[in-house]
């Protein structure tokens, strides 16, 4: 930038930034701005301003570094994006006011200056949109990962005997996930029986339907025999009504009966003492 | 009435939410928990014809009055909206177990019996729209 754009906004730096935070009262209908206390937000507001200022004499690299730990560090505390660009376009307008009222800056050089600044205020908008979403990626990242995980576990309860809990919705990369887990888990843990719990589930249309026939085929494929359980009353009708043929493998109502038909089928049963 | 939310569906997460909003509308026109997963499976049918092939469309849900003998009666709409390829033959997608992607082939003839009025409107290489309501009783 030209050390005369610089300079003018240096110069008048301190009616910049106390017309700027007057103007900033009034974009504060924001949901956590509103709740946070005011002297919390007059010392986000001063520390913008000075780093906004700040990054004008630093060099392209010290500018970025302290622009990231500022916005890493409001990431954190969950301080809404919309804020800063609202912000960033209020800090433009003031300065552009600026402009057209400074005498100082001749007439051939007010579209250069403009263009100057925003270049520059356009970089720090750019890199905290940047920022902010790099760090909602990552956050994405790591729930589909955590997800991932959680979304199709086996349990092997007894010998011979597993269950595998289904929760929430079976999309089809899911339904994939259930099928490689079934299958690697039988042959892992030797069993027998596999109970596929579906209280969880809260919609069986007619996809979801097939990947578990399909499931269930290919348990039966490799030796084990698959028991559906937790099918509610009401998904019970809605299968019904659909007109899907579940009556290739046996199925019942809860887990604990699911259980006890496993144990009889591997001829052992549960008595009191 | 005049509750009505549209979803637009193009990805599997659509679908979910074309359900959620769903399940939503018919509590609060006061739907009976099996006639809720009724019409959320019919969603869920309708919704995933839209993304399977189709790719893009819209679910549009509204509460919905109507007229019978003893009065007036009040239901759910679900309209799914789409541009895609269109139903080459009317009669072979209503029937049990006709299927072109490999599923069961249960989805449009299920939505008819999970639902009560049903009604295809579909010009092949134009679009299929396809509106079906559930009566509150």
């Amino acid at each position: 930038m030209q050390s005369s754009v610089i300079e003018m906004i240096y110069t008048h730096r301190f009616e910049v930034i106390e017309q700027w935070k007057n103007e900033m009262i009034t974009i504060q209908e924001n949901e956590f701005t509103k709740s946070s206390p005011q002297r919390v937000l007059t010392h986000i507001n001063q520390e913008f301003a000075d780093l906004i200022i700040g990054t004008l004499e630093m060099d392209e690299e010290e500018g970025r570094q302290h622009l990231r730990s500022f916005s890493e560090r409001l990431i954190h505390s969950g301080w809404p994006l919309s804020y800063f660009t609202k912000g960033l376009q209020q800090f433009r307008r003031v300065l552009l006011s600026l402009m057209t009222t400074d005498n100082t800056i001749p007439s051939s050089k007010v579209f250069e200056t403009f263009q100057e600044t925003e270049n520059w205020i356009d970089s720090i908008v750019n890199q905290m949109v940047d920022e902010y979403t790099g760090s909602w990626e990552h956050t994405l990242e790591i729930q589909k990962l955590a997800l991932q995980e959680l979304s199709a576990p086996l349990i092997p309860v007894f010998e011979h005997i597993s269950v595998m809990p289904l929760i929430g919705t079976i999309d089809t990369e899911r339904a994939k996930l259930i099928m490689e887990n079934l299958l690697e888990g039988i042959i892992e843990h030797r069993s027998q029986v596999v109970l596929i719990d579906i209280t969880g589930v809260p919609v069986v249309d007619t996809m979801v339907a097939h990947h578990i026939i399909q499931a269930a085929e290919a348990v039966r494929l490799v030796g084990a025999e698959c028991i559906l359980v937790g099918i509610r009353p009401e998904i019970a009708q809605t299968i019904v009504n659909l007109g899907i043929d579940l009556g290739k493998f046996p199925t019942k109502s809860t887990l604990r009966k699911g259980i006890e038909s496993g144990l009889e089928r591997t001829n052992r049963q549960i008595v009191n003492l | 009435m005049s509750v009505q939310s549209n979803v637009e569906v193009h990805s599997e997460w659509g679908i979910v939410s074309a359900r959620q909003a769903g399940r939503n509308l018919a509590k609060e026109l006061g739907f009976a928990g099996v006639d809720q997963a009724r019409i959320t499976t019919a969603i869920s049918e309708l919704a995933r014809n839209i993304y399977l092939y189709a790719e893009k469309g819209e679910i549009v849900l509204e509460g919905i009055e109507g007229k019978e003998a003893g009065g007036a009666k009040r239901g759910l709409k679900i309209v799914a909206k789409d541009q895609g390829p269109g139903i080459k033959s009317i009669r072979e997608v209503m029937e049990d177990g006709y299927t072109t992607s490999g599923g069961l082939g249960a989805g449009l003839p299920g939505v008819k019996r999970l639902m009560d009025e049903f009604d295809i409107d579909s010009v092949a290489g134009e679009g299929t729209e396809i509106t079906t309501i559930k009566w509150l009783r």
